[in-house]
């Protein structure tokens, strides 16, 4: 696999024998011999432990000295809350384009003195690009190169992490702060995207190998790759970025409403002032064409990306698309996710989705599929 | 036991030929979890798409490896479609073909031949 790059901990998942693919120009562990179904059981069950360093790891640091100069700045670029966001906190964000469609979805937490954004690997360099050309008077945009990110999935995480860094366990969701260890100084956020509990752990690069075995080496953890990880985040209902969201989805037609907090809505204090806010904006009083849905096809075939949704049984024209969609192993079932007609959005509504030729039915169902787990 | 390039297995029961994916191939493929078997009483051409496995990674056509009539498919594997990982040359055989001349499997590969192709 040649030009593709390698996280820090590529050999431990060459002696953990997994199985490794090119993903985002990474090469990643997609499975390991447990295999995907019992790997995504486990995570549920117990936890899980999954490397994402090929995810960029960015610091924003005001160049006055007072966070707020970051938040206000990188508001200009996101339609988030950031001034709002306390001390020791992260929330989910959007970097919004002209057009009001999604460049990419992120993590930004404060950290008192400045900011830390966490933004996937397949955006990253385009991400820093953007910040650097539009932060860069009021702020040092500087990706960390040195550390690498695991996350630590599951019921069992919290017990795992604390015997390491037993500030962990008096974290809830969304708090991030520096724990002390053995392995250094860990950048903690308790979150994720499986939707369970736990914890997303920075780290340097000369203790990640470390890090990662002596959390494998409880029982409770096992090694988990990226098939999992999708059918994981897929039962949560959270979107991956390329698939669910790309840069003609706006957040209201991603069903992202939530992830404008009101101020920066029409009427809010801070309202607009980042790419696209007049269409954005604007489909929050008059709603979108279309709309992300959760989708439950009646039968046991699964309806992956790509299938072609319709609203009857035989003819007509196609009313929306499967953006992802595969087996759920905790749900038992298959399930999808995709962008309907907005006629067609309401839970309830049968659709049908042409697989192998056949139309087969399906309901439009809320997400998450599976309740999620976190330690509010 | 006969091999074909498409990694499944054929063998001859009661003068039918039983069809069935690898071991290689239910490794490849990973966790099985949707199955979808032809109609009993169809008659298909060799190269004929008529079945479907779904893995937790993506969905693959069984072909018939033969031309003949399906006389009998394996409803367990619908019920229970991870018995494809657990037996798959066993208790997961897929259906069963009523063939004009059994002698049509010599073409096929034999169980060495088969291992080094899949090296």
């Amino acid at each position: 696999m040649a030009d593709l790059n390698r996280t820090c901990l590529y050999d431990l998942h060459v002696d953990l024998g997994a199985k490794m693919v090119p993903f985002a120009g990474y090469e990643m562990p997609v499975q390991y011999p447990m295999g995907v179904l019992k790997e995504h059981l486990h995570c549920r069950a117990a936890a899980g432990l999954f490397d994402v360093s090929h995810m960029g790891q960015v610091l924003l640091r005001p160049n006055s000295g007072d966070v707020a100069d970051a938040a206000l700045a990188l508001e200009t670029l996101v339609p988030v809350d950031v001034l709002g966001l306390k001390a020791g906190r992260q929330r989910y964000g959007l970097f919004t384009n002209d057009t009001g469609g999604i460049l990419d979805d992120l993590m930004i937490a404060n950290r008192g003195d400045h900011l830390f954004l966490v933004v996937n690997a397949a955006c990253k360099a385009q991400d820093l690009a953007h910040m650097q050309a539009h932060l860069a008077d009021r702020c040092e945009v500087a990706e960390v190169t040195d550390r690498a990110l695991l996350a630590l999935q599951g019921p069992a995480a919290e017990a795992a992490l604390a015997g390491l860094a037993p500030g962990a366990a008096g974290m809830r969701f969304m708090d991030v702060a520096v724990l002390p260890s053995v392995f250094g100084d860990l950048w903690v956020s308790r979150s994720g995207y499986t939707g369970e509990d736990g914890f997303e752990i920075s780290v340097h690069q000369a203790q990640a190998r470390g890090l990662a075995e002596s959390l494998l080496a409880n029982d409770a953890v096992d090694a988990i790759g990226l098939g999992a990880r999708d059918s994981l985040r897929l039962e949560a209902g959270l979107c991956l970025y390329g698939s669910d969201l790309d840069e003609t989805t706006s957040p209201v037609e991603a069903a992202l409403e939530w992830a404008v907090q009101k101020v920066r809505r029409a009427g809010g204090a801070r309202a607009g002032g980042f790419p696209g806010a007049d269409r954005i904006l604007r489909e929050f009083g008059a709603g979108a064409a279309r709309r992300r849905v959760g989708l439950l096809p009646e039968g046991r075939a699964p309806m992956r990306a790509g299938t072609v949704l319709y609203a009857d049984a035989d003819g007509g024209e196609p009313v929306g698309t499967v953006t992802s969609g595969a087996f759920g192993p905790s749900i038992e079932r298959p399930m999808s996710m995709g962008y309907v007609a907005t006629g067609h959005a309401a839970d309830g509504t049968t659709v049908f989705g042409e697989v192998r030729g056949r139309r087969l039915p399906a309901t439009i169902a809320p997400m998450p599929f599976l309740p999620a787990s976190y330690k509010r | 036991m006969k091999f074909t390039e498409e990694h499944e297995w054929l063998r001859v029961e009661d003068d039918l030929v039983v069809v069935g994916i690898t071991d290689h191939a239910s490794e490849q493929l990973g966790d099985v979890v949707f199955v979808e078997l032809p109609e009993v009483g169809i008659e298909v051409a060799k190269d004929d798409e008529v079945a479907v496995i779904e893995s937790v990674k993506a969905a693959s056509d069984i072909l018939a490896p033969v031309d003949g009539e399906i006389v009998e498919v394996n409803g367990a594997i619908v019920e229970t479609p991870g018995l494809v990982n657990e037996d798959p040359t066993g208790e997961a055989w897929f259906f069963k073909m009523k063939v004009e001349d059994l002698a049509v499997l010599d073409d096929y590969l034999d169980e060495a031949a088969y291992k080094e192709l899949i090296g």
